[in-house]
Order: structure tokens, then C-alpha cells, then sequence
């Protein structure tokens, strides 16, 4: 069955998705957490993903990076299908493509920067060395620090130089600066835009604020499991230019 | 370098070390029994085979009456025999200078010319009797060191009434006499017993069987049939007096030893599963507990795109890190108590070499066992890390599901306070949990009572055997068969209160397809000396008509009341008769049958004649009274049942308590190794939720009822489940040491229970406190701040 909008040689799709729903099932009651999204993301942009709560934007990230299966509908990444992958499959598209960012860091606590990042490098197959991804995130000087030895900005930026340590294809991140105070999430968000920019990497940004809408080429904006809105910008704002 | 997961696991392993030492502890505890058992049973089985192939132990033996020396030529012919050893051997009475009572002894005869061709002595010190001098001979090496002789100093012995000098040339040990046992002793006691060789020639002398032989011992050739071979012999010395032949099997010393390493068989089989359960458990508790923390890093591993398989690597490791830790710790403990319990042994059986080699399989086996014992302990929680997908991981884990159940329904809920309550629905809302814990600390009760029951129950043996059955002071043995007569000049001595005339006979018992050489024993009607008892220390009258029998040898013949047992008498006209069965009695030690001793004298047919008798003396003329005995023509052999209690208390006192404080110690670490683990457990699991209370005001007393609580409603109800469990062990282990040579009586008295009880809750109290210091340290804001 053909697409909506297939990808052209110029501006090829990176994901493309079709009716996709999601029904989670917890004990008595069934949860629509997304009901039939239709949405085209091109190689190269940054997406900013907009919503209330519960309005699906998790999940479909996590549908998209393959960590988690849709109810119905088709997801595809470039030529291959995502929904179609079996879980071998779906693993080793994590470990090749898919770079995450989530908002609580998500760091190994007794695990050191470095070997945080290290932890990916081992399994990658073109990694950039560790201590470059995280010089990328301004974090050089304290890479043999604990989690704990960290602010929160740091750990969330040794998370970011954990996700690109790899060259992923695309970047998924939620709610990355949820946890961090406005100047810190500045910090983590120009970390975020160099690297996507440096290696062209496509991004897709979770978030609350409005405001980082601006820093987007593209806003997609959710509500009830479904796609409201899909805007896009002429030109990508620094982050250290808005202000919230 | 190790790979960043393995060095996230060694962190992980040191955050978590003081769970990590308990476990550790108990499965060392486990595998170090099995190691000792096993490497112990092992070396003394490699020394006994190399002992008995070198010095050449005699496979069949046979004693009798008169044969002369050319009959040797006749035994040799019997298929199957390949070589024949002829001896004199007799009973003996020893004294020994500077002490002051006779010691009872046995002599034997051996060639002046060298080394017997069986049975050969391992010549400790000294050199051979010379066939110039027949007052020299050899004495064995530990009854020598317990009186005090050595070479080239003299002793007396009374040989068949007559009083010879004699002068020791060297010290020998025997395979023979590895367990040496005095007759009517129950465990050996070196001091009480000596083996004499005597040049062959001197000894016929004293026996007066010149040209004769008494004894004879057979090495059979590979592959022939040994019942029919002792069936063969016994025909061929039916005319000379043969008592029966046996096999090496039922050579009392080679039975005893057997019966010694059945012991360790049964040590190295019973516990250490039991230790190794509760490790799995507790590994299982403590690896369960790290998935459930390390959720979201388990779906972070699986978001970078780790595989499943290398997530549940990551967790086996863990498993086979902190039970391989245990694993060489226990072996090394193992292999130590292991060479040092080998080297105990062989002090005490008195082996001239000791071979002990631990080997590769015993500690490879220990490994493997307790690998396996981790990993399918752990298997359903790493199966759950595997299974986990990587979007339910990142998730926050859903609040733990209470309901409204039983306790509710049944309004106990209502009565309580709510912290009670939370103590009670968290109990109900984990019952597996809950079960596992209490079952592993009634595991360690029911260890406690398992080897602490020992101690009655052995107590409760002696009083039957020696405070119930046998009331004698003295009992004397006679050379051979002695005239009813003999009981009068024993009466006539002063000091001496009552005689009982016994007559034992050595018979082949027979049931069905099943037979065994065992000694009926004839008893007085009137008998208040020596009786038969039954299995709560009732006396039971001797039977009138028919034979009693031991319930342990009823047992074997498979024969109970009322049938009839064919009897085959080995002395004398050799009767042959079938008797019935009329009572089965209780007996912890060997296997007896009772005839009335009329009836046993009409049976043999030859009048009243008498083997031995039992005496009741006034105390302060015991000894006068020994002395005397020892000095009469005929007498064999007088033993104090005074000095059997002493040996026997001795020998348990040193051996039991030694193993009892064994088990007290490897109880203890399986109480402190559930306790601490599963409050640590609970800790960590509830901390916010602890800490929670202590900001809405909870005070640290009424926090650390919330968690310990639990723990003591658990560990009460592990009491008496411990108790239930406690009594099987005990159970078990009796029916482990069920042996034709020796049995005990599952005796469990309250206090038993009581200090089994109390250790473990000691225990837990001991690890309770070391948890609750934890939750008085509890940094509140630390632990609200963070995300679980």
C-alpha cells in the first residue's frame, strides 16, 4: 500500500508512519494512547514534539526508536519497516540508528562519565571515541566522575554524548530539559543543537515549552493520541537565543 | 581491561557486599561439608584399599577349635582359595608394669622367619621376633604408647591359665586391628585393649596346639564366589571346631570402619543440600532485588540496543560472581577440615600412611553443584530482566498491588494500628516471599535440632544398653565351655553379691532366602543383670520358649513374632533347629538373639555349660574382685562396664561435640544469612516509602517496626516450623546411621528445641539490629530527591 507523501530524492524521509494506534492494557482498563498517526519526518531536521500529557507523544517516540510495538498501523524507517521487525531485529536497529535522551538521564549510578558513554561505544560500529563525544557536550573536564559526583545539567549532557557517541541516524529525545532548571536546560539544549547540526543527525525533541518550539524545523503538535498540527519553521533558532 | 558491564557488575557486587558475604558464607558453608565429606571419605577409602593391598588383608577368615597343620593342604584345595594363612590365636590377660589392674589382650601367632603371607604387620619400631628367644614379641604400637612400653621393656601375660614373661622387640600395626575392640566394648579405647604376636612355635606352646592351628585366614583368587567358598570351609572345619567363616565385610574392625565412613557419606550427603537451597534462595532474593532497582537501566541497556541475551548475561554473571565466591571459600575451608579431619582419623584408626590427595572432581563437582543450585534459584528473575521490554522498563514501575483480602474480611485489619497493617498487607501481599523466608529460617532450627538431638539420643542408647539392659558390674568370659559349677567358686568370692551364668553361641540365623552370623545369647530366667528391654526401657522377661530377637536383625531376616527362624549352631554337635520368634527387642548396638539358657543348653545337647557370667559386686571390692578373676585358669576375659560407659562417654565427648559445634556454627550463618538479607532486602525496597513516613512524622522506632515487624512475624512463625522440619532432619539423620553395627534412638527433649529456637532468634535479633542502625542513618531528603 502506498504512503501518503513518499520521500523524493531531494528531501528523502527518515520516518514515515501510517494509521499508527497504540493500546496499552493495565489490569480492567484500556488505554488509546495513540488512535491512527499519519506524520513524514525528513533526514536532517529537528522535529519539536508538542502536547499535553498523554497525548501520545511517548509513545510513538518509543514506536519510532523500537522500543515498543504498535496495536496497528505502519511505522517505517527510511525503506524498512519498523512495525514489521521482529524483536532481534528491532534491537539491532536500536544499536545502529537510534540514539536516546530521556528526561530523568537515566545514567548506570555506578558507572563513570566516560564509562557511561563507553558503555554504547562497545556496542557500536562506527562510534566517535568517548572522550569526544563528551568534549562535544562542553563535559571533558569531568569524565571520571559518578553520576552522583554531577549536576543534573551535567548528567543530562553526559546522556546526550552518550546518545551521539555513536553517529546514530536519529536522535530521539524526551523531555530532555524536564528535569533542569531554565539557564542549565540551555546548556543541554545547545549541546543538543551543535551535535545535530555538527553531524547532520535528525532529532526528535519531546517537550512542554512552547518555546522550543523555535529551535525546530518542524513542530508537531499532539493531543489525544492523535496528530493536531504540523508546522514548520523557516529557519532553526539557537536555543541560548529564546528565552522562557 | 573488562568491559564497561563487567565493571558496572564489580560495583555493583561491592555496593551490595555485605548481602554478598552472607550468601557467600552459607553456600561456603555447604560446600565446605561437602569437600571435608567427601575428600575425607575419599582419602581414608584410597589409604584402606592401599592399606589392605600392601600389608595383605585377608579376605575370608575363620576361626575354630583344633585343626592339624596338614588340613592347611585341604583348605587350599577349595576352589577359589589362592592363599592360606594358619594361625594360633587366643585370648589373653596382660599386666603392664606400674599399672596396677590386668588389661585384657589377644595373642597371636606370626613366623619367626619374616612377614606372614597374609595379614602382614606394618613393623613401626623395633625389629621381628627371633626364633632363637620365644618370650619375644611385637605389641601393637597405640595400645603400647596409651600404657606407656616400648621396645625391650617386659610384660606378663596369663595365656590359658599359665603366667608367661614376655619382652617386646618391636611395635606393629595391623590391618587388622585398625578398630581395635575389647570384647563387651562398644568403641575402641586403646589403653584397654593389646594385640601380642608371638613367634609361631612359642605361641602353640602356650595354647597348647603344637602342630595345630586355631585360626585361619584366606586370600580368595580374582573372580571366585566367596559364599560358596565360606560354605566349603565351614564343612571342611565342622569337625575341628570351626565357629563359621566370614567374609572381610564382617570383620568387626574392617564393619566398623565402613560404618565410620557411611558416616561421612551420610554428613556429605544430608547437609550440604539443604545449605545449598537456602544460598538459592537468598541469591534469588538479592538478584530479584537488583533487577527490580536496575529496571530502567535494563531497559536503557536494551534501548542502546543490547540484546536480551546480553542483559541476562549481565545477571547470570552476577549469580555465578557472588556463588563462585562461596564456592572457593568453602572449598578451601573444605579442603582444610578436610586434611585435618583425614589426619584425626588416622590417628585414631591407627593407619601407618594416610593418602590424601583432594581431587579434581570433588572440588570441579562442588562448583558445579552449587552453580546450578544458584542459577536455577535465580532463573525466574533474570528470566523477568530478559523478558522485560525496554518501554515497560523506562516507565516507573506501577505502585506494588494491595487488596483488601483475608485479613480484612476477617477484621484483624480493624483491630490493628496502621503500621500494623502495613506490616500484615505487606506480608499477605508477597506470601511466596514470606513462605521462602520463614522456610529458610526453619531450616536453620531444624539443622540445630538435628545435630543437637544427638546428644539425647545417645544418652538415651547408653541408658537402655548400659544402665537398663546390662546391670553388671564385672563381666567374665571363659576360655571354652565352663561346668554350671564354675558359678559356685564365683560366688564363693568375696565382694562378690550375685552371679548370673550366661552361654553365648555362635549360630547362623536363617529366614527365608536371608541369613546372618550373629551370637545367641542364653539368659536366666531369674536374670536382673542382663535383659532384654523393649524400646522405651521396659524389661521384658527372657523368652520362655522361642528366641528374641534384636528388632534391627528381626529387620534383616525379615522375620517378625510368630514365625520361626531356622537356627544352624557353629560349636559343639552343631544342632541345627527351627525356633520360633516370640520376641523382637529393642537394641541400638549390633545384633543379638536371647534364648532362654535352659533351653540353649538342651538345644546344644551337652548339659549345662556356661561361656561366661555376669556379676554384681560390692563396690569397694571391684577391684580386689578383678584381680582375682584375672588370676583363675579359664578366664578369658573380665570387663567393667563402668570402664565401656567411660570409653564410650570419652569417645562421644570428643567426636559428637566437635560435630554439634559444627552444625551450630553453619546454622548460625544460615539464620544471619536470612535475616540480614531478606531486612536489607526490605530496606532497600521500601526506603522512599520509609523515609516518606519519617517527614509525615513517623518516628525511627515506629519506621523500624514497619520493617522489622514483618521480620519477626516471620521469624516467629519459623519457630516451630523449624521444630516440625527439625524432628524429619532428625528423623533422617537416624535413619542414616541405621547400621548392623549401630542405631539410635530418635530422642528430641524440650530443651532441644528450646536452644535450636533460641540461637536463631539470637540471630535474627543479632541482624535485625545491624538493619535497624540503617534505617536510624536513613539521609530522608536523599532519598525523596531520588528517582527510584
Amino acid at each position: 500500500m502506498p504512503m501518503p507523501v513518499e520521500g523524493t530524492p531531494e528531501f528523502p524521509m527518515i520516518f514515515r508512519t501510517r494509521d499508527l494506534t497504540k493500546v496499552y492494557r493495565t489490569g480492567e482498563t484500556e488505554v488509546h494512547a495513540l488512535r491512527g498517526v499519519d506524520l513524514n519526518v525528513a533526514e536532517g531536521t529537528m522535529a519539536v514534539l508538542l502536547g499535553p500529557s498523554g497525548s501520545g507523544k511517548s509513545t510513538l517516540l518509543n514506536i519510532l526508536g523500537g522500543l515498543d510495538t504498535a496495536t496497528s498501523g505502519r511505522a517505517f524507517f527510511r525503506q524498512r519497516e519498523i512495525t514489521a521487525m521482529a524483536e532481534a531485529d528491532l534491537t539491532r536497529y536500536r544499536r545502529e540508528m537510534v540514539g536516546f535522551v530521556f528526561q530523568f538521564y537515566n545514567l548506570m549510578p555506578s558507572l563513570t562519565a566516560r564509562e557511561n558513554v563507553d558503555l554504547v561505544t562497545e556496542i557500536a560500529s562506527r562510534p566517535m571515541a568517548s572522550d569526544a563525544a563528551l568534549e562535544l557536550v562542553g563535559l571533558g573536564a569531568r569524565m571520571d566522575h559518578f553520576p552522583a559526583q554531577l549536576s543534573g545539567g551535567e548528567q543530562q549532557r553526559v546522556a546526550i554524548a552518550r546518545a551521539i557517541a555513536k553517529q546514530p541516524d536519529v536522535l530521539l529525545c524526551d523531555e530532555p530539559t524536564g528535569a533542569l532548571d531554565s539557564a542549565t536546560g540551555v546548556v543541554v539544549l545547545e549541546a543538543l543543537d551543535t551535535v545535530t547540526r555538527e553531524l547532520g543527525t535528525t532529532a526528535m525533541l519531546i517537550t512542554h515549552n512552547a518555546v522550543l518550539a523555535e529551535m525546530a524545523d518542524m513542530v508537531i503538535r499532539f493531543a489525544d493520541g492523535r496528530v493536531q498540527e504540523v508546522t514548520r519553521n523557516a529557519t532553526r533558532r539557537r536555543p541560548r537565543e529564546l528565552s522562557w | 581491561m573488562p568491559s564497561v558491564l563487567d565493571r558496572k557488575l564489580l560495583r555493583d557486587i561491592r555496593a551490595i557486599r555485605g548481602q554478598a558475604l552472607a550468601i557467600a558464607l552459607v553456600i561456603a558453608a555447604g560446600v565446605a561439608l561437602f569437600v571435608m565429606a567427601l575428600g575425607t571419605l575419599r582419602a581414608l577409602e584410597g589409604t584402606l584399599e592401599a592399606y589392605y593391598a600392601e600389608y595383605r588383608f585377608a579376605d575370608v577368615f575363620a576361626p575354630l577349635v583344633r585343626a592339624p597343620d596338614r588340613l592347611a593342604r585341604d583348605i587350599a584345595a577349595i576352589p577359589g582359595v589362592a592363599v592360606v594363612q594358619t594361625r594360633v590365636s587366643g585370648p589373653a590377660t596382660l599386666t603392664v608394669p606400674g599399672r596396677p589392674a590386668p588389661i585384657a589382650g589377644r595373642v597371636t601367632s606370626v613366623p619367626v622367619s619374616g612377614q606372614p603371607d597374609l595379614n602382614r604387620l606394618y613393623l613401626a619400631s623395633g625389629r621381628w621376633p627371633s626364633a632363637d628367644n620365644p618370650d619375644e614379641v611385637l605389641v601393637d604400637q597405640p595400645f603400647a604408647r596409651a600404657v606407656g612400653l616400648r621396645p625391650g621393656d617386659g610384660l606378663t601375660a596369663i595365656v590359658d591359665g599359665k603366667r608367661r614373661r614376655l619382652r617386646i622387640v618391636g611395635l606393629a600395626l595391623s590391618p587388622e586391628y585398625i578398630y581395635a575392640l575389647a570384647p563387651g566394648q562398644l568403641v575402641p579405647d586403646a589403653g584397654s585393649f593389646g594385640v601380642v604376636w608371638m613367634g609361631r612355635k612359642a605361641a602353640a606352646a602356650a595354647f597348647d596346639l603344637e602342630g595345630a592351628f586355631n585360626d585361619v585366614a584366606l586370600r580368595t583368587a580374582r573372580g571366585a564366589r566367596v559364599e560358596s567358598m565360606i560354605a566349603r570351609l565351614d564343612d571342611l572345619l565342622a569337625r575341628y571346631g570351626g565357629t563359621g567363616a566370614y567374609a572381610r565385610k564382617d570383620h568387626s574392625s574392617h564393619a566398623f570402619i565402613r560404618n565410620e565412613l557411611d558416616g561421612l557419606v551420610a554428613t556429605g550427603s544430608v547437609a550440604p543440600p539443604i545449605f545449598l537451597a537456602v544460598a538459592a534462595f537468598l541469591l534469588n532474593m538479592v538478584v530479584a532485588r537488583t533487577i527490580d532497582r536496575e529496571r530502567q537501566q535494563i531497559g536503557l541497556l536494551k534501548a542502546f540496543g543490547y540484546t536480551d541475551i546480553a542483559v541476562g548475561w549481565h545477571y547470570v554473571k552476577l549469580v555465578i560472581a557472588l556463588t563462585l565466591a562461596g564456592v572457593a571459600l568453602g572449598e578451601v575451608v573444605g579442603a582444610w577440615l578436610g586434611k585435618e579431619l583425614a589426619e584425626l582419623y588416622t590417628e585414631y584408626f591407627h593407619f601407618p600412611i594416610l593418602r590424601y590427595e583432594l581431587t579434581a572432581d570433588v572440588l570441579v563437582g562442588a562448583a558445579a553443584v552449587s552453580l546450578l543450585a544458584g542459577l536455577l534459584g535465580t532463573a525466574f528473575s533474570v528470566r523477568r530482566a530478559v523478558k522485560l521490554p525496554p518501554a515497560v522498563a523506562m516507565r516507573p514501575p506501577e505502585p506494588p498491588r494491595y487488596h483488601r483480602g483475608l485479613l480484612d474480611r476477617l477484621r484483624i485489619n480493624a483491630l490493628a494500628d496502621p503500621a500494623t497493617r502495613m506490616v500484615l498487607r505487606n506480608l499477605v501481599r508477597r506470601p511466596l516471599r514470606a513462605g521462602l523466608t520463614t522456610l529458610g529460617l526453619a531450616t536453620a532450627v531444624a539443622l540445630l535440632v538435628g545435630s543437637l538431638f544427638m546428644r539425647e539420643s545417645i544418652q538415651r542408647l547408653i541408658d537402655i544398653e548400659l544402665t537398663l539392659a546390662q546391670r553388671q558390674d564385672l563381666f567374665v568370659t571363659f576360655t571354652d565351655a565352663t561346668e554350671p559349677a564354675a558359678m559356685h567358686e564365683l560366688r564363693a568370692l568375696p565382694g562378690v553379691l550375685r552371679v548370673q551364668p550366661v552361654r553365648t553361641v555362635p549360630a547362623k540365623l536363617r529366614f527365608g532366602p536371608v541369613e546372618r552370623r550373629v551370637s545367641v545369647q542364653g539368659l536366666s530366667q531369674d536374670g536382673a543383670l542382663h535383659r532384654v528391654v523393649t524400646s522405651d526401657g521396659r524389661p521384658l522377661p527372657p523368652p520362655g520358649v522361642g528366641i528374641a530377637l534384636s528388632d534391627k536383625l528381626a529387620r534383616i531376616l525379615g522375620a517378625g513374632r510368630g514365625d520361626s527362624v531356622t537356627v544352624a549352631v557353629l560349636e559343639g554337635r552343631r544342632p541345627v533347629r527351627r525356633i520360633p520368634v516370640t520376641v523382637v527387642a529393642q537394641q541400638y548396638v549390633g545384633l543379638a538373639a536371647y534364648m532362654d539358657l535352659d533351653r540353649l543348653n538342651r538345644l546344644m545337647g551337652e548339659g549345662a555349660n556356661l561361656s561366661g557370667a555376669d556379676l554384681q559386686v560390692d563396690a569397694r571390692r571391684l577391684e580386689e574382685v578383678y584381680d582375682a578373676l584375672l588370676e583363675r585358669p579359664r578366664v578369658a576375659g573380665v570387663t567393667r562396664r563402668s570402664e565401656v560407659l567411660g570409653g564410650l562417654r570419652r569417645t562421644l565427648d570428643r567426636n559428637l561435640m566437635l560435630m554439634i559445634l559444627f552444625f551450630v556454627g553453619f546454622a548460625g550463618v544460615i539464620a544471619i544469612g536470612v535475616v540480614y538479607n531478606s531486612a536489607h532486602v526490605a530496606l532497600a525496597e521500601r526506603t522512599r516509602e520509609l523515609a516518606s513516613l519519617r517527614v509525615l512524622g513517623f518516628t525511627r522506632g515506629e519506621v523500624s517496626y514497619i520493617l522489622l515487624g514483618e521480620l519477626a512475624v516471620l521469624t516467629l512463625a519459623a519457630l516451630p516450623l523449624g521444630c516440625i522440619l527439625g524432628h524429619g532432619l532428625a528423623w533422617a539423620m537416624v535413619r542414616a546411621y541405621d547400621t548392623e553395627l549401630f542405631r539410635m534412638p530418635l530422642v528430641i527433649e524440650a530443651d532441644t528445641y528450646a536452644w535450636s529456637m533460641l540461637t536463631v532468634l539470637l540471630a535474627a535479633i543479632a541482624s535485625g539490629w545491624l538493619v535497624r542502625r540503617r534505617i536510624d542513618h536513613l539521609d530522608l531528603i536523599a532519598v525523596l530527591k531520588s528517582r527510584e
